[in-house]
């Protein structure tokens, strides 16, 4: 059995939290999208309405869920790294007084 | 629609495909370990694996598939660019780390690390070449369309000359040559196409929209009760679902290679209520199966490029064009305009086929909502249950395929840490993102810019390219082409990594060295190659992006399931995956095979009668819940087993104990006697 990643990783302490926020973002944005779903299937007509730039709710609403989808991303990137910086330095700076 | 090759675009053409296959002979030298040809060795930079992903995944039924329906039928073709793009949350949120953190080569290492099961090596390893399959076939459909106007070749060439490119660039180099064709030509294709939506807001929007080098046809209108007055003679009137066509005869010049003759023409015309005839374009069957374009044969060029604005906004209408525009102002003209579109239907006059594509002034209201494919309201207004039941479908299939894609996932072992996946992810969300909301540009411009080949909707975007000059044309063709080649390799190296890696070593246990492995995983390349060739052969003509949607749809009922339960739920057992990927590829196969449009694309021309049980085209809202609920039944199953079996085990454990002991009192006694 060869599995396991092709390069030697280091130790992540942030998973837990990681997978949780990622969950949580997910769901949000499942609830978006399903709003999108919705409105396409039974109130058609709304999507003609006139929202922003004189454009309507159905071009708004399908460029909103792609930036939204990439403002997520950098949120959910900051608060990564914000975990990983954090922890796994805490781990290091343990390990170190450990070894002292 | 006759395309005639251009000495530009086949220089540029040659000068791409040399470039990439020059790019392939360099990473060779990197590719002689199994890390090295399945993984890049993990060493790709996060930005470069991020625009790979782009390269990767705006594949053909992006460039092509999307722009060519938003082209035919407004904002309903915009939906794929939403579901495609959001599925990449799914990848973002839920599986880039722990892909990363799981697997090696390939998306079965990741679903069998804690297990080492047979099943599960085996099913993925199926799943991911049924999956490759599904999605090779649009991407070799795309090529051979591309070809056609770019080099001026038959459909069948496109398709085998991508096919040898790619088997040479995968069986040269793997993965890192992959990687770096994807890079280059995802970042190209979101340049020009930003590019070709900046001369389409130069240009604005016109009621003639006559290109650079060629004006556009003016359909012309009769009236029925004078045509005495015209040189039109009616030769036939034919009704066909509430419409109908009349068949008028004249002579008019031909001139096919410079040889000019009069022949007498047969053209189509759609009858109005009022009693008015508007032209149409024709394509008619004849019995010895050749064919007649606008009643002449195709060389006459009769055959007409489509697709025009018939009625501006008012503070327009006098001037008939817009000037320059932005992008919001593009959008809400068109909403506010009427467009002409061609939608076809079929008749039969005597023993000839006829395909007519007839002119339908369409609001832009209505195009640019959802509502004209997917949600199409029927004669009574309504929107029927199997209708909204396929868009159901298809938004749920886009949304979870994403995340299921094996060529996708094996990206993540390019990188050389988790951080990087997620960098990477996001970098690609940004990019694809960007490049779908130009889609709907590009659609929206192709179908108002009279470029439109009613044949070839997957031809809009290019064609709109050529409408601003043959380089940008050639430029943006030879790109599409890389798109192709850039995917097929990316499908290419995992379906080959899913023989070599998951099949013949995992599975079969054949123990390979890396150099073996390597070798086995070219030579499963070249034969994925020769099947893909001949499947993009068959399907030729087909919308690619649609094929597409299948694709996502198997992926995400065989796949993700097994995924997403693996990572959250503690009970998921080795048989349970393997169910479920079982029953999910099963499934959604199976009623992609008995749908409406398989039976309406292929059956017929198979010569096979078949009704389909249902109208269900897309097969996600049943194939993933149950392949969801298969993995549920089988693992408490085996969570039962797992019980009923420690129970035999703790009893068993018990009678030794006692028969122990009981031997030993005895021993004892007897002793002490």
């Amino acid at each position: 059995m060869q599995h396991g990643p092709a390069v030697v990783l280091d130790e992540d302490k942030s998973i837990d939290l990681k997978e949780k926020l990622g969950i949580k973002l997910f769901f949000a944005y499942l609830i978006v999208y399903c709003g999108f779903i919705a409105i396409n299937m039974l109130k058609p007509k709304l999507m003609e309405t006139k929202i922003f730039l004189d454009l309507n709710l159905a071009v708004i609403y399908g460029f909103g869920l792609i930036i939204l989808a990439i403002v997520m991303g950098l949120i959910y990137n900051k608060i990564c790294t914000g975990y990983e910086d954090k922890m796994n330095q805490e781990t290091e700076t343990t390990g170190k007084e450990k070894s002292k | 629609m006759i395309y005639d090759a251009s000495p530009i675009a086949i220089g540029l053409f040659l000068a791409f495909v040399g470039f990439v296959l020059g790019m392939s002979f360099y990473f060779a030298r990197k590719a002689k370990s199994a890390e090295g040809y399945f993984a890049a060795g993990g060493t790709i930079h996060w930005f470069i694996n991020g625009i790979a992903f782009a390269g990767d995944y705006l594949s053909a039924a992006s460039f092509l598939g999307i722009c060519g329906m938003i082209a035919t039928y407004g904002y309903d073709g915009f939906l794929y660019s939403i579901g495609y793009l959001s599925g990449w949350v799914v990848a973002l949120f839920v599986v880039a780390e722990p892909m990363k953190r799981l697997g090696k080569y390939t998306f079965a290492d990741a679903l069998d690390f804690k297990f080492n099961s047979k099943g599960i090596q085996l099913m993925a390893a199926i799943s991911t070449l049924v999956v490759s399959m599904f999605y090779l076939i649009p991407q070799m459909v795309g090529a051979g369309v591309l070809v056609t106007p770019l080099l001026g070749l038959p459909h069948w060439t496109g398709v085998c000359m991508v096919g040898a490119i790619v088997v040479l660039i995968v069986a040269t180099a793997g993965m890192t040559s992959t990687t770096y064709v994807q890079f280059l030509k995802g970042g190209l294709l979101i340049v020009f196409s930003t590019l070709i939506c900046i001369y389409l807001f130069q240009n604005g929007l016109k009621l003639t929209p006559d290109s650079k080098d060629k004006k556009y046809h003016k359909f012309q209108t009769l009236e029925l009760n004078k045509l005495t007055d015209s040189d039109y003679t009616k030769i036939t009137e034919i009704e066909t679902n509430g419409m109908t066509f009349v068949k008028l005869a004249k002579e008019e010049e031909v001139t096919i290679d410079d040889k000019t003759e009069t022949k007498t023409l047969n053209t189509w015309w759609k009858l109005e209520e009022n009693g008015i005839l508007k032209e149409a374009l024709s394509k008619t069957e004849l019995v010895n199966n050749t064919f007649l374009y606008n009643g002449a044969s195709k060389e006459a060029r009769r055959f007409y490029s489509v697709g025009h604005i018939a009625e501006l906004p008012q503070k327009y209408q006098k001037d008939g064009e817009t000037g320059p525009i932005g992008p919001a102002e593009f959008l809400s003209i068109v909403e506010a305009s009427k467009v002409t579109l061609f939608p076809k239907t079929k008749i039969k006059d005597g023993k000839n086929y006829v395909t007519i594509w007839y002119q339908k002034i369409t609001s832009g209201k209505k195009l640019m909502r959802p509502g004209t494919k997917f949600l199409k309201p029927g004669k009574d207004g309504k929107t029927s249950f199997w209708a909204k039941l396929n868009f159901i479908s298809l938004m749920i299939a886009l949304f979870f395929g994403t995340a299921s894609l094996p060529h996708i996932l094996i990206r993540y072992y390019t990188v050389p840490s988790q951080r990087d996946a997620r960098k990477s992810t996001i970098v690609a969300i940004a990019a694809i993102g960007f490049f779908y909301i130009l889609t709907l540009f590009m659609g929206i411009g192709a179908m108002t810019s009279g470029v439109m080949d009613v044949e070839s909707g997957n031809m809009a975007a290019p064609l709109l390219a050529k409408s601003f000059g043959i380089i940008l044309f050639s430029t943006i063709s030879a790109i599409a082409f890389a798109t192709v080649l850039g995917t097929v390799s990316g499908l290419i190296v995992a379906a080959s990594g899913a023989v070599a890696h998951d099949i013949v070593n995992n599975y079969m246990g054949i123990e390979l060295t890396d150099e073996a492995k390597v070798k086995a995983g070219k030579i499963a390349a070249i034969c994925v190659g020769i099947v893909a060739i001949i499947l993009g052969i068959s399907f030729k003509g087909v919308n690619v992006s649609f094929l597409v949607g299948w694709a996502f749809a198997v992926a995400a009922s065989a796949n993700l399931p097994a995924i997403i339960m693996l990572l959250f739920w503690k009970k998921t057992t080795a048989k349970g995956i393997t169910a479920s990927i079982l029953v999910g590829m099963i499934s959604s196969l199976g009623i992609i095979l008995i749908s409406s449009k398989m039976a309406d694309m292929y059956y017929g021309w198979w010569g096979v009668s078949f009704n389909p049980p249902f109208e269900l085209n897309n097969p996600g809202i049943i194939s993933i819940p149950l392949s969801f609920a298969t993995l549920i039944v089988f693992s408490l199953m085996g969570q039962q087993e797992k019980k009923n079996k420690e129970r035999n085990c703790i009893l068993r454990i018990k009678v030794f104990l006692f028969l122990g002991l009981t031997l030993l009192g005895i021993r004892l006694t007897s002793r002490q006697q």
